[in-house]
Formats: structure tokens, sequence, C-alpha cells
């Protein structure tokens, strides 16, 4: 399973990266794999105030449908769209192409709370 | 028995292939079962387009022999066995007086025995109901820890199966079953399935399970025919697109044959039947609802236990729903109330909050299997 080193992630496997104020959010080659056949998902509106926790999409796979959470809290600033015509990016390439929302932090003391690289890996292995 | 009270799980004879072709293993009916092997996605479009192998063998197997055996499976199912010629297969269900569904299974009339083949999920409650309603001279063996089972799938089923066997495999006709020898192998090879395309189910000793599992693979690559493994994922959706029951699902104890569109298989002319009585009495009061197929607009996924509306008025719920990977669309199958399940009614289903669109349609979703009657 690719975990890479940069990221931050939260117990719920959604990966983070961090670029100036800004975070950009997924799900972990993990998630992926264990929903596996990503075939739609319902992202959240440009704009809209999110809290760190909060369910603010869904993604549903052929077999069953999991929530999106918010990994911080902050104003979704983008989406990607292109996972509206091809949610199947999120399997091929969770950590680029599949990224899912762009959120701009409101309160950057939570970055603190997230998992690194090392600690996440430890969360798998444990659910394996 | 103990051994399932304990939580402990069964393996099929042929746990080692799917390990080996990386399976993903779930606990289903007391077995460790494959859900999907690459992709569900990839498993369906194979048994669509070309053909796929499922390992079935966590399916129930009862045998009834003895002198009255057709009479008396005659009486515990609602299909008609007197019709059957030896070696002929029929689908069918067992009831419970009031007419609920005890299981569906299928039925095989072999030379000297009655085969059962039931869902893996009800194998000893469907054997501890046979066994109180014994009767007359017969004997009853649960026999689900003696077979494998191997479905076949597919339009490009048949050249493989023509490559083991002897014969043309033509000369077994849908619902037909035969007894062959591949490679020294004792089987039964029978014409049926359960996806809506052409196919056999292979049935014998599990101590050769896996060996049978090594001749298909071989005969694929023999006829460059590439065979997709496949599992319990594909399995259901498959089913779903030809809107076949699922048992636990769309049938039970709490419906009636009639009510999801099983009429076709109570045969309410025949000698008398357990259920039979209840099931007249129903008829004549009318049904109250009906498993219906549903077409949705957009994309998100009705699942199982969704409430289906009608003008902001619950009117039924989904029994099975699935995103269609051969039509590219969520399908659903749901009881609602009379007189909502008439074709082409509009309906919604609520799906996280909303309410999406859909028509009652016609069963099958898929139309163009390969399987011809």
């Amino acid at each position: 399973m690719k975990i890479l080193d940069e990221l931050f992630y939260t117990e719920d496997h959604e990966w983070i990266r961090q670029e100036n104020g800004e975070i950009i959010e997924g799900i972990t080659d993990y998630a992926q794999s264990e929903l596996s056949d990503i075939v739609y998902i319902e992202l959240p509106e440009k704009g809209i105030e999110v809290h760190k926790g909060e369910a603010i999409g869904t993604i549903e796979a052929v077999k069953t449908v999991s929530d999106l959470y918010a990994a911080l809290s902050g104003t979704v600033i983008e989406v990607n769209g292109e996972l509206e015509g091809h949610p199947e990016l999120i399997n091929k390439d969770p950590y680029d192409t599949g990224w899912i929302v762009r959120i701009k932090i409101s309160n950057p003391k939570e970055l603190e709370g997230l998992l690194d690289a090392e600690e996440y890996k430890e969360i798998i292995e444990g659910e394996e | 028995m103990a051994e399932k009270k304990r939580g402990i799980m069964k393996k099929t004879p042929l746990y080692e292939k799917h390990i080996m072709h990386n399976g993903k293993m779930v606990d289903f009916a007391n077995f460790k079962m494959p859900i999907q092997y690459s992709s569900i996605i990839k498993e369906v479009k194979a048994v669509r387009e070309s053909v796929g192998l499922f390992d079935v063998s966590h399916m129930g197997e009862i045998e009834v022999s003895g002198a009255d055996a057709l009479d008396f499976v005659n009486w515990v199912t609602t299909n008609n066995v007197a019709n059957l010629e030896v070696w002929q297969a029929q689908y069918t269900t067992m009831l419970y007086p009031e007419g609920g569904i005890v299981d569906d299974l299928l039925v095989y009339r072999l030379p000297e025995r009655i085969l059962l083949v039931v869902n893996a999920s009800n194998q000893d409650k469907d054997f501890e109901w046979i066994m109180e309603n014994k009767k007359g001279n017969i004997e009853i063996k649960n026999r689900g820890e003696y077979y494998f089972q191997l479905a076949l799938q597919g339009p490009l089923s048949k050249k493989v199966m023509k490559k083991i066997l002897k014969e043309d495999p033509d000369e077994i006709k849908f619902y037909w079953a035969k007894e062959e020898e591949i490679s020294g192998i004792k089987v039964i090879i029978s014409r049926t399935g359960y996806t809506g395309e052409d196919g056999f189910e292979i049935y014998g000793d599990a101590k050769v399970g896996s060996k049978v599992w090594d001749l298909l693979m071989k005969a694929g690559e023999t006829t460059g025919i590439h065979i997709t493994p496949c599992g319990l994922g594909a399995r259901d959706i498959l089913r779903l697109e030809m809107g076949y029951c699922l048992y636990g699902n769309d049938i039970s104890r709490d419906t009636i044959p009639l009510e999801a569109g099983l009429s076709w298989i109570v045969k309410m002319d025949k000698s008398d039947f357990i259920g039979k009585e209840s099931l007249a009495k129903k008829k004549e009061e009318g049904l109250t609802r009906k498993l219906i197929g549903m077409n949705l607009e957009g994309r998100a996924i009705p699942r199982h236990g969704y409430l289906i509306y009608k003008e902001g008025k619950q009117i039924g719920e989904v029994t099975s729903g699935y995103y269609s990977p051969t039509l590219g669309y969520p399908i659903a199958m749901g009881y609602v109330a009379r007189p909502f399940y008439e074709i082409g009614t509009k309906l919604e289903i609520e799906i996280r909050k909303k309410m999406i669109e859909g028509e009652v349609i016609t069963l099958p979703f898929w139309k163009n299997g390969s399987l011809k009657r």
C-alpha cells in the first residue's frame, strides 16, 4: 500500500498536502483499495465553510458508500471537477490526479493533530 | 455447528486458488469467500463479454433418496417436480405454511436421488425444515461438505467446455445436467447459472474441486480464452442486472413468491404443497405490493433499505441496489405498494435526504444476455 512521506493523514484515511495556509485533501491508497471501483462522488460546493471531521461529500463504490470528511476546518476553495466524469481517478491515482478538495484552513493549530506517514502506516497495519 | 457458533469461518476447497489470485476475502455465510479479485467492474465485464469462473462451493447441497423422494420434494417445493425427467433441473422455492419463503433453490432429478442446491446462508435452516416435514420412505442427507461447485459463466463458456468435454456442450440443454468424466474426474455438469449469460455449473467431490478449477483454467489457455476469476461482488451485480432475487435481500420469510415475481415457479394446479393454501387465499385477496425494477436519474446509488416515495408518501423500500457496470447507471429492485408497481410509474428514492427520480421498468435490466432458453 502506497504511503507518501511528505503528506499528512487522518484516521479516516484522508491524506493532506499542505501549501501556504491551504490544504489539498484526498483519500489514501489504502482507502481507495478498500472501497475499490469508485463510480460516483458527491463533492462539496465551492465557498462553503467546513469543520474538521464533518462529512462534506460522499464516495460511492460499486459495493459500498463512504463519507468524505473535512480533514481540517476552513473554506472549500476548489473541488476536483474531473472526478465528476472520472471518479475512477481516485482508484488509479489517489495522491495526484485523484485529489478531491482544496481548503483554505481557518485554524492552523489543527494541523498538529494530523498523523505523519509513519503513524498512519501503523494504523493501516492495525486494520489489516 | 458448534464451530459456527464460535464464529470460525469455513474454507471452500478452492480457498488456495482465491489466495493465489489475490482474492479479497470476506466472511459470507460462515465461509471465507472472495468478494472480488482485481475489480468488480472488470469481473462483471468478463462475464458479459467473455467468461468468468466463480467458486460457489459455499452453496448447500441436500440429497433426498428413496421410493417416495419425488413425491416428498414435490410436497416441500412449489414448482412441479413430477414433470422433471432424469437429469433435468428446475428453479423453485420452499415455503412456510403461511406462504413466506424458506429458500429459493435448484432441484436436480438425478438417477438415484434428488439433489437440492440451496443458499449457503440457509443450508442448516433448510435441512432442519426438510427433516421436520419428512414423510414417506425417504432418506435425507445434508451434503454441503461433500460437494464443490464451480460456475463457468459467459458467452464464451461453451468454447471452454468444448475443450474438456468429449461431446458437444450443446448436448446439455438449458436447465439440464449430465454426469461427465473430465480427465478421469467424475463431475455433474449442468447448463445453469445466476448471471443471465450462457454458462455451466459443475458439481463434484470437494477433494477434486481445485483440480477441476485448474482443468478449466488450462482449457481456457489452450483455446486462447482468458478466464477471469470472479467473486461474490460481481455475482451479486450480475444477478441484479437480470432481476434475479437474492434470498435475504429481495425474498425472505416475510415475502411470498407471488409478490416477488416468482409465480412462474409456483404451480398451483399440481398436487398439494406446503404453503399452497395460504397462497391461494392471498391470490384471491389480491396482492398489496410487488417487487419491481427501477431505473434512476443521476449517479447516486440506491442501496438496500433506502425508502421509495410517491409524491412525498412512502410506498416502498429498496431491497437491492447497485451501480450497473454493464448499463452505466444505477439500478434498484424493491417492493412498492399497489398500484404503484405498474410499469412506467414515476417514483422517487430517498438517497441521503435527496429525492432521486426513477421509473418502474420491465425486468430484467440487462436484456442482451447470451443466455438462450
